[in-house]
């Protein structure tokens, strides 16, 4: 069964029709890509997905519970993780605190037992910070755990961003053009820790990218949209031959 | 690390301690005269008052105006209470046994269960008040607590027989003293410190520092919003209360916007999201108006002035969201890095 099964979803604004009939189901350890020229619909169908807009039709199937209408973190709690666009960390905490906000769910002792540092504060508040330390090793950066977040380089934000998500425990990650303005080296650096964290931490991952190079390079399968509605999927190889992506991106 | 918890445990304890034994020598030798020892009962009040608000603008970053309106709710509240309580607590004190009678002291016991009873209903006003207003943000949320906060004043004006209305409301056991309230400031700004460093402080934080963020990593944006707001509230009315057992008369007009404004300034100066920076500010803020009483027409243009001044060469307040430890401090000394800027990554590194 599909991790991510969307029917008939659709999303309408006033009068336009921003995302229309979009159906797609991604399985278990798969990456798959969206691309579409600009203003085609990726973020908004992201926004969907991640519970920021409650799609106007249609329904959402995260493993195997119907999501539609969920609250965002909500479905963080069902198991999908996203980053944004443009980057949104929590630029005045260190780098370790960005983790241990998204560790929150993991903990669970009460208001009255922080306030009051009852043991089981001691016990989860020791455990998390070792976690989260074991888990910037494992992206290498357990040396600017003190570190304000805004004062990283921004492959490091990206990269602290994509951890940070991870550290929700999700099942599928979603990334919005995670590489935006990165060089090719940086974009090159991403392709190994998106290669990375799905065969470590076996999940899914759904991105959206401008960077052909990135996307041919990496995805499994790919969906390109145009105003709102799916024009193609298929192979990486099947889309880069198929005469309606060509007329999208490079006219007719 | 642990051994450095404990270290800077018994270390703020015993000062804490410290502080008091010496406030309390001064005040037996008349060196504070009741005068002065008045002013620093009015600066734990204003700490209290400060660090409260510090929790819904600084931490949680919502701005808002009407702070002053749940310090009227908990200072008429405590008051009601305790006129109330006191005939019956006095009388059930007198027929304790001498054993214990001299533990147990009539004025602590109807002092805490008062505060106690301003803070939760100063609570559940915040609820009240924040579950609407806290879908709104920035100069909205101002504008909407503001009115908040003038809608409470007018409706205690307003219910006489319950508060007097504009006559005040006197008559109220004048219970609040220097030991007291030294302790209450102290517990609530421990209190104030732990919740900002436990799980659900965190969740505080990450909604100022980006509420879009903090719900996609799965904090339940709202729950927490409405409950630094509530918290801030309760803590509002228990400096309410000791104001009110302290000047004994109370009148509706003293909780006005200005009232408010007051507040904010002192948490602004001290730097929103630092707790000891709203310490160190209501001790000045609350000493300066009192030292320049002397040019009274000029009190507010300095005070402006000094404002003014402040937001050009440090908008982020004194300590702007770090919070003065002394052991951080004396470890910086030694290490000689006083000058040199707060750790900020070297590049490459």
């Amino acid at each position: 069964m599909a991790l991510l099964e969307t029917k008939e979803m659709a999303m309408q604004f006033g009068g336009l029709r921003a995302v229309d009939n979009f159906e797609i189901s991604i399985n278990k350890h798969e990456l798959v890509g969206l691309i579409g020229p600009n203003g085609a619909g990726k973020t908004t169908i992201f926004n969907m997905l991640t519970g920021v807009y409650e799609p106007t039709e249609g329904s959402i199937i995260l493993d195997g519970k119907d999501v539609t209408g969920k609250k965002p973190y909500e479905i963080v709690k069902f198991g999908a993780a996203r980053t944004f666009q443009n980057i949104r960390l929590f630029k005045d905490l260190t780098v370790i605190d960005n983790i241990k906000i998204a560790y929150h769910n993991e903990m669970k002792y009460s208001t009255l037992e922080g306030i009051f540092r009852l043991k089981r504060y001691w016990k989860e508040e020791k455990k998390a910070h070792q976690e989260c330390l074991d888990f910037l090793k494992i992206f290498d950066m357990e040396d600017y755990a003190e570190t304000l977040a805004k004062n990283l380089p921004y492959g490091k934000q990206r990269k602290l961003e994509i951890a940070r998500a991870l550290a929700t425990n999700p099942k599928i990650l979603m990334l919005d053009e995670p590489a935006a303005g990165m060089n090719p080296q940086e974009t090159h650096e991403l392709m190994e820790t998106i290669h990375f964290i799905r065969d470590k931490f076996d999940i899914a991952i759904l991105l959206i990218e401008h960077d052909m190079h990135l996307v041919m390079g990496i995805c499994e399968r790919i969906v390109v949209i145009d105003y709102g509605k799916i024009i193609a999927k298929g192979t990486p190889d099947e889309i880069k031959n198929n005469p309606d992506v060509i007329r999208v991106y490079l006219g007719e | 690390m642990k051994q450095n918890t404990k270290k800077s445990y018994i270390f703020n304890i015993s000062s804490i301690i410290l502080l008091f034994v010496l406030m309390k020598i001064l005040m037996s030798a008349n060196i504070l005269t009741k005068y002065y020892t008045g002013i620093v009962i009015f600066i734990c009040i204003n700490i209290i008052l400060a660090a409260s608000l510090n929790l819904a603008t600084g931490y949680l970053g919502q701005l808002a105006l009407g702070h002053a309106g749940f310090m009227a709710v908990g200072a008429y509240a405590s008051a009601i209470t305790a006129i109330a309580i006191k005939p019956s607590i006095v009388e059930f004190c007198s027929t304790l046994p001498e054993g214990i009678k001299f533990l147990i002291n009539p004025a602590t016991v109807i002092l805490l269960t008062s505060l106690i009873v301003a803070g939760i209903i100063a609570g559940l006003v915040g609820i009240a008040i924040g579950i609407p207003a806290l879908r709104l943000r920035g100069d909205y949320l101002g504008i909407i607590t503001l009115g908040f906060g003038e809608v409470i004043r007018v409706v205690i004006n307003n219910i006489k027989p319950i508060t007097g209305g504009a006559q005040g409301l006197s008559g109220i056991p004048r219970i609040t003293t220097f030991n007291n309230v030294y302790w209450i400031t102290v517990v609530v700004v421990a209190i104030l410190y732990t919740l900002t460093h436990s799980r659900q402080g965190r969740a505080i934080i990450s909604i100022r520092e980006d509420e879009i963020a903090a719900e996609a990593v799965g904090i339940r944006t709202t729950k927490y919003k409405v409950m630094g707001f509530a918290i801030a509230a309760f803590f509002a009315g228990i400096g309410g209360g000791l104001y009110a057992h302290y000047i004994a008369f109370l009148d509706p007009n003293t909780f006005g916007f200005m009232r408010s404004v007051e507040i904010l300034v002192i948490v602004v100066l001290g730097g929103m999201g630092s707790l000891t920076g709203s310490i160190i500010a209501a001790i000045l803020l609350t000493i300066l108006p009192e030292a320049l009483r002397d040019f009274a027409e000029y009190r507010l243009l300095i005070y402006s002035g000094l404002l003014v001044i402040m937001m050009i060469f440090r908008p982020q307040g004194i300590f702007g969201t770090h919070e003065f430890s002394m052991s951080g401090f004396i470890h910086k000394l030694r290490h000689n890095q006083i000058i040199s800027p707060r750790k900020e990554v070297k590049e490459g590194e």
